[in-house]
């Protein structure tokens, strides 16, 4: 039996920075290219659960009973992040959810635990990266934002599109980056130390894995080199011995490292190109190196087109769009390097944990639900019907993943928001259903009456250290996003 | 549903209201003993006469302690009341029933807000620990969804309805101006309001209204008694509340034209007071302007306009203060700002003034000349979409 990846999913948050924008604030060289940036209600765990719910989206058969979820950036610590991944993509209560915290060799392991149970269950390895650095130096410059999430599965249903062929590793303790806890700008020795320790090391992974799954390395049609060490993987992608053409490009000038999650993009943007038979290689620079080596099934064409059919953009679509105006001073807001004066309304209020917890369905997965006896749609989900008077006689109904159209809307001022100004929707759903809520991703100016929208999950808002999760609308004919031809299909 | 009313079994002998305002002078307390010592004064009784009390206030106290202490009433029932903006008026409305019912022969309502003293702009309110999914829009952008709906429905256009809602506050201030007690005593000009800065959708901040202190107290007998107290009393003809179910905020029929608790705690008043067309009955109206386009939309949700032309009227100056029904001729909230618990009994408070004679000539509205009688309050508290509706209609005279 083999076993691989049965679907994936990208997301690439909409905002981009220009880095010219960085050296026109701070006096220093112009910087090109863009880097992908997660809005202020954005985080790990709300792009990883983005990118789940795109991988979910395009599944077939059974759904994931295990999720890792890797980041170097948690939301929380001690409390595990992927239960809100899990709660929002409305996974079986027996799945399984599990951290990786704390590095991008945390990546390689959660796509490895993911195989791992694979022939098994199926199982989701979730890996999200926010990426910091102090204003101007280069990891705030070079680094993105975004969240892959990757199902692996076994092929008894001819669900696998890229069976997993091998994997070699090789650990290594020394120190090329590191951050304590807490703190949001990384440090690194000297680069030609971190390349002379890293070069060896990725050599002697890449040979064993060549040599456990009986290939050469000519024989490999595409492969991707990934970490932060810039110098190191450069170099490792000149000394690989597989064909030029073979060597994929990376999006550093479009959306910048993703970090941690940049294993998962390089993963799903060969999919989103390889032929069927076509040999993949992984190459993970990250205190020591991973490599991994899948092959492409006949089943990977015909993914693909149900992917865009069901409106999923690719990694590349994403990364080639967004609204490059972001200000600089906003980004450094977002991240909080820039303490803004607050308006003089009261702090946002914690949510309540059991209350929380019995709204679960609604609060993660959105859901309504409709009166049996009359139709009518309640969103939170009611026990008596609006229309009907009705009592305890409903069915739920997941709204999170239906689009709607904005039926009227308003831009407040006054509301407490970390990007002002609030835009506030009322929303009305196809095949039914009205709620009020909060837009996001989008420009005042060009919101209209009509205009279509989707729901995602973001972060409200954060009060006594716990982030109020749930959804916004926003529109979707933003850059980056489903194109509009899978939206009107 | 069945609403019976006690029409002329009650009646209001004496009336207090501080000044409205920034009142950094003044704490809880002293507005509560302010506005109660101006009511007794008024219906000449003293505090031992009150067999019992109804206190209206949202956020500056809990419990009937909040007045018993400073007042130091003696063991007396003093009920704590809540319901958003209808606070003070609903304090109103149960110390009436429990009159009318023959409980007690003399009692208190009293409303009192500080919203000055929490450092805070606009309106702060107390909610329950929830699951945070609540959206969080302030409350000029839960309104201000109803000026574009308004104006899409009846084809107004959209510079024409920023005039209609800066002459609702043009006039609102205007009769704020000539007040003592208002807040805000000037005239804004039509530009200056027209001008302010958005606070939400196309709301400036001259479409809302302010943020103040305030108190304001009404003593209530029963209407064979009133005599005993006040050679010109006014009788209760209708008391009306409605809750409404909240479906606005997802019923995809609602379209922020209109807020149906509104209509339906209308039509009970008017029921309840025998009024059948209550723009050529009215004297007065004081209704709840928090903003401008709420006003508008409760001349034709009270029948005051037919729908889809209120705007007209409000241009052609029906509503001012010597126009054809004058519409909050003390200012309304627009001038007083809106202490929550003291609003409903600072409306009442002016038609104790005006329907008795008792406003000083330069605001004296000529309606009461005219032979008409009867004032009406309106409250409306939470948003369009999910409100409750407190309607009331007084007048000098017993029915037949």
């Amino acid at each position: 039996m083999t076993d691989g990846i049965v679907s994936w999913g990208s997301y690439l948050p909409y905002w981009r920075l220009q880095r010219s924008a960085i050296g026109a604030s701070l006096g220093g060289p112009a910087g090109r290219g863009s880097r992908s940036v997660a809005s202020y209600d954005e985080d790990t765990t709300t792009m990883g659960l983005e990118a789940g719910r795109r991988a979910l989206a395009a599944l077939d058969g059974p759904v994931p009973e295990d999720l890792f979820f890797a980041t170097p950036a948690p939301a929380y610590l001690d409390k595990t992040n992927a239960t809100a991944i899990h709660g929002a993509l409305e996974l079986p209560g027996w799945a399984g959810a599990y951290d990786m915290i704390g590095s991008v060799r945390s990546s390689v392991g959660a796509l490895r635990a993911a195989r791992g149970v694979a022939g098994d269950h199926r199982a989701v390895a979730v890996l999200s990266d926010l990426r910091t650095g102090l204003a101007g130096g280069s990891e705030e410059r070079d680094s993105g934002d975004g969240a892959v999430a990757l199902v692996f599965g076994a092929d008894d249903d001819d669900a696998v599109v890229a069976e997993w062929i091998a994997h070699a590793g090789t650990t290594a303790e020394f120190l090329d980056r590191w951050r304590t806890p807490g703190e949001t700008d990384s440090k690194v020795w000297e680069e030609r130390f971190g390349q002379e320790v890293y070069v060896p090391l990725v050599h002697q992974a890449w040979s064993e894995a060549l040599k456990s799954a009986g290939v050469t390395a000519t024989e490999v049609d595409h492969v991707a080199v990934v970490g932060l060490h810039t110098r190191a993987v450069g170099a490792v992608r000149t000394s690989l011995g597989v064909r030029p053409e073979a060597v994929v490009a990376d999006r550093a000038a479009t959306v910048g490292n993703l970090g941690a999650a940049e294993p998962g993009a390089a993963l799903a943007d060969m999919l989103e190109r390889a032929e069927p038979g076509a040999l993949l290689a992984l190459v993970v620079v990250a205190d020591g190196a991973d490599v991994v080596l899948l092959r492409a099934t006949d089943a990977l064409p015909a993914a693909r087109q149900a992917r865009h059919a069901a409106g999923l953009a690719d990694v590349a679509d994403q990364a080639a769009s967004g609204p490059g105006d972001l200000p600089y001073a906003r980004f450094l807001t977002w991240r909080g390097a820039l303490l803004r004066e607050p308006p003089r309304r009261p702090d946002p209020e914690r949510p309540g944990a059991p209350a929380t917890w019995r709204s679960t369905p609604w609060k993660g997965g959105f859901e309504a639900s409709d009166c049996r006896s009359c139709g009518f749609r309640h969103l939170p989900p009611a026990r008596v019907c609006l229309r009907c008077r009705t009592i305890d006689e409903m069915d739920r109904v997941r709204l999170a993943d239906v689009g709607g159209r904005v039926a009227t809307y308003t831009v407040d001022r006054l509301a407490f928001s970390m990007s002002p100004p609030v835009i506030g929707a009322v929303v009305d759903f196809d095949g039914g259903g009205r709620y009020r809520c909060e837009m996001t991703d989008a420009d005042p100016d060009a919101v209209a009456i009509g205009t279509r929208v989707e729901m995602v999950f973001r972060r409200l808002n954060t009060a006594k250290g716990v982030h109020n999760y749930f959804w916004k609308a926003r529109p979707v004919d933003v850059p980056g996003d489903a194109d509009d031809e899978g939206e009107d299909a | 549903m069945s609403s019976n009313g006690i029409r002329d079994r009650v009646a209001i002998v004496g009336m207090g209201c501080t000044p409205f305002g920034e009142r950094w002078d003044k704490g809880v307390d002293d507005l509560l003993i302010d506005a109660a010592k101006e009511a007794i004064a008024s219906a000449g009784v003293t505090l031992d006469d009150i067999d019992a009390f109804w206190l209206g206030t949202m956020t500056s106290g809990t419990s009937g302690i909040t007045l018993s202490k400073p007042l130091k009433i003696d063991y007396k029932p003093v009920t704590r009341v809540e319901n958003f903006c209808a606070t003070g008026s609903e304090a109103f409305r149960n110390a009436c029933y429990a009159v009318a019912s023959g409980a007690y022969d003399l009692a208190m309502a009293i409303g009192v807000e500080k919203l000055k003293d929490t450092g805070y702009s606009g309106l702060t309110g107390i909610r329950p620990v929830g699951d945070g999914t609540d959206a969080a829009l302030s409350s000029p952008a839960a309104f201000s969804f109803v000026a574009p709906s308004y104006a899409d429905r009846y084809g107004v256009d959209p510079e024409e309805m920023k005039q209609v809602m800066s002459r609702i506050a043009w006039k609102n201030h205007r009769n704020g101006a000539v007040n003592p007690r208002a807040q805000f005593r000037k005239e804004i000009s039509m530009e200056t309001i027209t001008r302010s800065p958005l606070v939400a959708g196309n709301l400036g901040v001259y479409d809302c209204s302010g943020v103040s202190d305030g108190s304001a107290a009404a003593i209530i007998c029963r209407a064979e008694d009133a005599h005993r107290y006040s050679d010109n009393p006014l009788y209760v003809k209708a008391l009306s509340f409605v809750a409404g179910p909240g479906g606005g905020f997802i019923d995809p029929d609602y379209d922020y034209t209109t807020f149906p608790e509104v209509v339906r705690s209308a039509e009970d008043a008017y029921q309840q007071a025998g009024i059948t067309d209550p723009r050529a009955s009215l004297a007065m109206a004081e209704v709840h302007d928090c903003f401008t386009p709420t006003e508008l939309v409760l001349m034709e949700d009270m029948r005051f306009s037919e729908r889809g032309l209120g705007w007209k009227d409000v241009l052609a100056g029906t509503f001012d203060r010597d126009g054809e029904l004058p519409v909050n001729p003390d200012g309304g909230l627009k001038s007083f700002g809106h202490p929550i618990g003291a609003s409903g009994l600072r409306m009442l408070f002016e038609c104790w003034l005006q329907l008795r004679g008792e406003a000083p000539p330069e605001r004296q509205i000529a309606t009461v000349a005219e032979g008409r009688t009867l004032g009406l309050t309106h409250n409306l508290g939470g948003a369009p979409g999910e409100c409750v509706s407190f309607v009331s209609i007084v007048g000098p005279d017993l029915a037949d």
